[in-house]
């Protein structure tokens, strides 16, 4: 079980208190009527799936409930940092996984 | 050499000491009609179809590991082919067939025994999607039958059918032909049948880079034994099949996540079928060394670490605890993890790419090693004539834009 730690508690918590949200930073076209078939399966269904640094959704459910993001290594599990959901994605480079 | 009965009796007079090595461990050449990326079993499979339907005899599969030491040799060796939609019911059904010839196709036991496949219904939903299947299943002529608690404890006398169960066994579906096979021993099976045909079994080779012209097609990889040029590039890469087609900068619908399994210690056997729990996240069967073989779900998170963590099989021993009370005080021998490619639908995605001459053959999720021969069948012939299989055809990478999406989350036992 990994141990997470929760940027608006900021503690570290066990996973079995956080749900999964996938890949981070994936924005809904904003305006879907102009958007074409391969945008929208690049929206719901591509995933960059890499192996080493991950920015992933992480939900603390079973406390404070808000979304937050994650770099995780894929490899190791190892969870590099975590930072707000409204915070961009921390320039980090792939060799800090 | 041809295994018989009579080259098993010359063998031991000669004390085992003349069997000779099952496939060549050759040097890469420097060019080949095909190459495959991945000598797991739905790799060798493909390679050995292509070679024997197909005619082409100039073939490698590259391997960055060892022979069937990923999935192949991690999986909990289930064969079954209830699946709901029509889609589906074609493809494993097509490699249901082909499994049952199997052993004396490929000269090899790969010990497919259809023991019987039991799911079990534990919450009226349930009972409800598992009826569906049989009727779906029994339309397409598939052989799936609806089983009372007292029916199913007949067939698996281990089975908890008390209604104190927190998931009570409300009925349960049966599959006769469903059972297991041998899951090293198909893949060993088709390299050795490949080899046999010319195949050249590339292990210790892993894929680097794929090199394109300027119109963008594949013209071959770059691997960790040197480059190999080739026109037709099958990547068969299960958990890895994101980043071997980022490698041609193909995106792909899949997520790779740690899928675990366990094994007992070996006792007498007591388990006579396979037992499948939809609701409590667990299945089980036996091997016939004696060990229960246990499967467990996924991580809720994308991973690469071929682990998994330790609730998530503590989690799915209690399950088993529960269903079968007799296993209670059994020890656990191994546990491990595979890394498994999840599609958006739960279905396989074969076919061809964006890419010219480079075919993709992944997303088998949580339970590929079923449909091992249908898999490399279709996919041979997808490979060899440049456009997809009938019965691959709907699987196509297409059908997330298109929207033909083939729905088998209720399929699987899994936690997905």
């Amino acid at each position: 079980m990994l141990l997470i730690r929760c940027p608006y508690c900021d503690m570290d918590r066990p996973e079995i208190e956080f749900r999964y949200g996938g890949e981070a930073h994936l924005v809904r076209p904003e305006n879907p009527d102009s958007v074409s078939d391969d945008q929208w399966a690049e929206f719901l269904y591509v995933r960059t799936n890499p192996k080493g640094l991950h920015a992933e959704r992480w939900r603390h459910i079973h406390g404070c409930g808000r979304f937050f993001n994650a770099l995780r290594d894929t490899v190791s599990d190892r969870f590099i940092t975590t930072y707000r959901a409204s915070e961009p994605r921390p320039d980090l480079p792939e060799t800090m996984a | 050499m041809r295994f018989s009965a009579l080259s098993v009796l010359r063998q031991g007079l000669k004390k085992n000491a003349g069997w000779p090595a099952q496939w060549r461990s050759p040097e890469p050449k420097s060019a080949y009609d095909a190459v495959i990326v991945g000598a797991g079993g739905h790799g060798l499979a493909t390679a050995y179809y292509l070679a024997r339907e197909h005619g082409l005899a100039n073939i490698a599969v590259v391997e960055k590991g060892w022979l069937g030491g990923g999935n192949t040799g991690r999986n909990t060796t289930v064969v079954r082919s209830n699946y709901l939609w029509e889609e589906s019911e074609a493809l494993y059904e097509h490699a249901m067939k082909l499994w049952q010839g199997l052993s004396h196709e490929l000269n090899y036991n790969v010990m497919y025994s259809p023991r019987g496949v039991m799911m079990l219904a534990q919450t009226h939903h349930d009972v409800q999607v598992l009826k569906r299947h049989v009727h779906a299943n029994r339309l397409a002529g598939i052989d799936n039958e609806w089983l009372t608690p007292e029916q199913a404890k007949d067939f698996c006398p281990l089975l908890n059918i008390s209604g104190d169960l927190r998931y009570p066994v409300l009925g349960a579906t049966l599959q006769r032909r469903g059972g297991t096979a041998r899951h090293d021993a198909v893949a060993w099976g088709y390299a050795r049948a490949a080899d046999r045909l010319g195949v050249d079994i590339l292990e210790r080779c892993q894929v680097l880079g794929i090199r394109r012209d300027a119109a963008g097609a594949a013209t071959g990889v770059e691997t960790s034994r040197g480059f190999i040029a080739t026109r037709r590039i099958g990547v068969v890469a299960a958990g890895h099949t994101s980043v071997i087609m980022a490698m041609a900068g193909v995106r792909l619908p899949l997520e790779s996540y740690p899928l675990q399994a366990l094994v007992s210690e070996p006792v007498k056997p007591m388990m006579p079928c396979v037992v499948m729990s939809n609701a409590m996240h667990a299945y089980m069967s036996q091997s016939d060394k004696g060990e229960l073989v246990i499967g467990a779900g996924t991580d809720a998170y994308t991973s690469y670490s071929q682990t998994g963590g330790l609730h998530i099989a503590t989690h799915t021993l209690d399950a088993v605890c529960e269903l079968f009370p007799a296993v209670r005080r059994l020890r656990m021998l191994r546990s491990w993890g595979g890394i498994v490619d999840v599609t958006p639908d739960r279905s396989p995605i074969i076919g061809l790419t964006p890419v010219p001459g480079l075919f993709v053959n992944c997303g088998w999720g949580t339970g590929g090693f079923k449909a091992t021969p249908g898999s490399g069948h279709v996919f041979a012939h997808t490979l060899a004539r440049g456009e997809p299989h009938p019965i691959a055809a709907p699987f196509s990478l297409d059908r997330f834009r298109t929207g033909r999406l083939i729905d088998e989350a209720a399929a699987a036992a899994v936690a997905h």
